[in-house]
């Protein structure tokens, strides 16, 4: 329900746990205070002026890939993914 | 944009509209609710179900936190603003919303009181702090996801020695409301209302995580897909719900896993849980009194509790006669259902919240989907499609 | 033309408006010599009178008027003096007219500082020469402080249409062709990016222009256009809906064909805004027959306004008056009037 965004992190001002993050070419400054752990160039997703959660890049690449072989792959044979523990 | 754009490919979309065809089961109906605004709004702003068999339909749940959210609370914040002359901050989403007398925050805002708009927080920090001779209020709404961010206001304000800020809290709680959907008489026992399986809400599971929803796979034997927000994740969600559904599996699945993991954001949940405690009952629109199912400030953060510094009292009002949101909102109805709907009831003459949150169903159908009922669409697209 | 009849030049650097530049007395004299005559400075509003007189060549005269009201008074690409300036010549042009001359009427509000006012006045003064549509007269009052936004600007146009000329919102039919001149969403978001803190990395700028230019060019090669309107306030979504209205048509859209900047998208997403209902100052929407409309691209696509022009959908019967979307998902959707001003959501 949550209007909530990818966004890469750009710079980062420890000092007062806030970071710029960009949407495009969207700037805007948010604060870091619901995540630890990010870096220059990792992409959060941001909601209401704060950073909820980091984006795996990884996991990203895997569901558009699914997304690709969802007309190839035979339904009875399906993999399901298990929420991550 | 980066990890949008590729979630909103044509090329893509086609792909998966072609397996959901083949998935789906000729002989029977797949009703899939999305129990999240989110989503509701990504369905009719693409136009998914027109890529979808017409067996498989969506049912708009309850999901949208200004939908649900009694008229007597926006009373009070209304209150707050005329009566003890605050500055009130709200989020964008609650200024039309419909109250008592037919008064809103927009209204009054028009007469002079000071409600002021806010993207977030931390702006309503900033006002209280160029404002220290007057009380300033922060009207919090939403389900998990917003939740966080006041937690995060109240030990800043705390801080900063902001005496001056408070905030009125009415965060609610998500697999409460799932719980009373899947309780209610119309769903469990009368079966007017089918539900063969949940889109698991985005961002507030990307909050609380994957395992609350566990138990309402097992209990209900329900399926449940935590779906992203984007509209291929939609379609790729109702493929993996259709498929547990052939295969006769209720489990929960993480189409999400980009930015959901099974524990969620724990620091979040943490500052939560320092923050605010849950309430033994809150009355939500079209759903009654539900226990357990929101948040209030603790007692150690109680200096920033409005609803103790300005002593609020919440009345139990009664929604406009005639108006179905109650029904609506649990999926029971829809909104060509509703007497008042398109007559009365309009998005420049909202009767309900249903019709003024654009993710409201009323709303959404009439700004995206009310065209599929005309028989004549120029664009020959089936009529009467659940929208 | 400023002399010593009134004493001490004003000191525009630090002087507020104040009740008496809008007395009639020798003080708004002075405003309106020293700021108003000065920089706006033509023929006709040299002589002074209350009035401005004219010849004009026989034939149909057009008439528009428009308050303006905007807030923040200065933003990026533009101010509430370019903005009345562009917004009314725009409106008489949408009728295939030719501009001839713009009068401005000014309601000052006590306090307004002066440096703000010549400002605005001079931004006018270069959107009107530009244009070649002088202000002619002109008026100035006074209100007291609270009861006024520090400026509101009401501007009138008049302009001359050529014969054979018929352009009207009621004329669009089944069959034609929906054209746009170029990218949907800037003025608003512009706006809204200074009032809500946002930044750009290649920073977005109001359209505010004066189209009458391309407009000319575009009546030149196909006099038979059917209808031009500007897409303002509620944006191309609302405009397109009262055109639908006006001529008892539907609309069919394509998403994929109406251009927005990646910078407007990227803004409208972190808002929660739809692009199609943000407003625009620098932009026309073109409804004409199919067969025209590749020759009214080609010629658009020449002039500097309209080098993004694009056809973005036909007009077809439909007695609900809907305009309907193919949605660049595949899908499709209503795009409806706007309810009231899009607010930013965080749902």
């Amino acid at each position: 329900m949550c209007l909530a965004l990818p966004a890469r992190v750009v710079s980062i001002d420890n000092a007062s746990d806030m970071a710029t993050v960009a949407l495009g070419e969207v700037k805007r400054e948010i604060s870091l205070a619901l995540v630890d752990d990010v870096h220059e160039g990792d992409y959060v997703l941001i909601h209401v002026g704060y950073a909820l959660n980091k984006v795996s890049e990884e996991e990203a690449e895997k569901t558009l890939a699914l997304f690709a072989e969802a007309g190839l792959l035979d339904p009875d044979s399906a993999e399901t993914m298990e929420a991550e523990s | 944009m980066k990890y949008i754009d590729e979630f909103r490919s044509q090329d893509l979309a086609k792909t998966l509209s072609q397996a959901i065809h083949q998935a789906a089961d000729t002989d029977r109906d797949y009703n899939l609710m999305e129990f999240c605004g989110g989503h509701t709004h990504a369905i009719f702003r693409y136009g998914v179900q027109d890529l979808m068999p017409d067996n498989v339909r969506f049912v708009h749940g309850p999901g949208c936190p200004v939908c649900v959210l009694p008229i007597g609370r926006i009373d009070n914040a209304i209150q707050l603003a005329l009566e003890h002359d605050v500055i009130l901050c709200t989020y964008g989403d609650m200024l039309r919303v419909p109250a008592s007398g037919r008064k809103s925050l927009l209204k009054i805002k028009a007469e002079g009181a000071d409600v002021r708009m806010v993207y977030s927080t931390q702006d309503a920090l900033r006002i209280a702090q160029q404002n220290p001779d007057r009380q300033v209020v922060f009207f919090a709404i939403g389900f998990e996801t917003t939740t966080p961010p006041s937690a995060v206001a109240i030990k800043q304000a705390q801080a900063l020695g902001l005496d001056n800020f408070s905030l009125f809290c009415n965060h609610v709680l998500t697999p409460a409301a799932i719980q009373n959907i899947l309780e209610s008489p119309e769903v469990r026992d009368i079966g007017s209302v089918s539900i063969d399986g949940f889109f698991g809400p985005s961002h507030v599971s990307s909050v609380i995580g994957s395992r609350p929803y566990e138990f309402f796979a097992e209990e209900y034997q329900r399926p449940v897909v935590i779906a992203g927000f984007e509209p291929l994740d939609v379609m790729q969600s109702a493929l993996m719900l259709i498929r547990q559904l052939n295969e006769g599996r209720h489990e929960v699945e993480n189409e999400y896993s980009r930015v959901v993991s099974r524990d969620g954001n724990q620091k979040a949940q943490t500052l939560v849980a320092e923050v605010f405690e849950l309430r033994r009952s809150f009355e939500w629109r079209g759903l009654g009194s539900v226990p357990y199912s929101a948040l209030k400030v603790k007692k150690a953060f109680v200096d920033f509790d409005a609803e103790t510094r300005f002593d609020i009292h919440t009345e139990p009002t009664a929604d406009v006669k005639g108006c179905e949101c109650p029904a609506i909102l649990r999926g029971a109805k829809r909104p060509s259902d509703c007497k008042l709907f398109g007559t009365v009831c309009t998005p420049e003459n909202p009767m309900g919240s249903c019709m003024v949150s654009s993710e409201g169903a009323c709303a959404a159908y009439w700004s995206y989907g009310r065209f599929r009922d005309n028989a004549q669409s120029p664009t020959g697209k089936k009529a009467g499609a659940v929208a | 033309m400023t002399t010593r009849r009134f004493g001490q030049r004003l000191n525009i650097r630090n002087d507020r408006i104040n009740m008496s530049h809008g007395s009639g007395g020798r003080a708004m004299a002075q405003l309106i010599d020293e700021l108003f005559v000065k920089h706006l400075d033509n023929e006709l509003l040299r002589q002074a009178n209350d009035q401005a007189c004219f010849e004009v060549a026989g034939g149909r005269m057009v008439m528009s008027v428009d308050g303006h009201v905007i807030s923040p008074l200065f933003f990026p690409g533009g101010d509430i003096g370019s903005l009345s300036v562009h917004g009314t010549i725009n409106d008489v042009a949408m009728s295939g007219a030719t501009p001839l001359y713009l009068s401005a009427g000014f309601i000052l509000e006590e306090g307004f500082p002066l440096a703000d006012l010549e400002r605005i006045i001079i931004s006018m003064a270069r959107a009107a020469s530009d244009a070649n549509v002088p202000v002619i007269t002109g008026d100035t009052k006074v209100v007291e402080k609270g009861k006024g936004d520090g400026v509101f600007i009401t501007t009138t146009g008049i302009g001359l249409v050529p014969p054979g000329i018929e352009i009207s919102g009621d004329r669009a039919q089944a069959g034609d062709a929906i054209i746009v001149s170029g990218s949907m969403g800037d003025h608003g978001v512009a706006i809204m990016s200074s009032r809500e803190n946002l930044e750009f990395e290649t920073s977005i700028e109001s359209d505010s222009a004066a189209l009458h230019g391309l407009i000319a060019d575009m009546i030149e090669a196909v006099p038979g256009i059917h209808c031009l309107r500007d897409p303002t306030r509620g944006g191309l979504a609302t405009t397109l809906n009262e055109l639908a209205q006006q001529s008892g048509v539907g609309m069919l859209l394509q998403e994929n064909a109406i251009p927005v900047k990646p910078a407007v998208s990227a803004a409208c997403e972190l808002l929660g805004l739809d692009p199609l209902y943000v407003a625009n100052e620098g932009k026309l929407i073109c409804i004409c027959k199919a067969a025209d409309a590749q020759t009214l691209i080609d010629v658009m696509h020449k002039h500097p306004l309209g080098t993004q022009a694009a056809i973005i959908g036909e007009v077809v019967e439909d007695e609900h008056g809907f305009v309907q979307m193919q949605t660049a998902f595949g899908g499709s959707r209503i795009v409806d009037w706007l309810a009231g001003e899009q607010l930013p959501r965080i749902c």
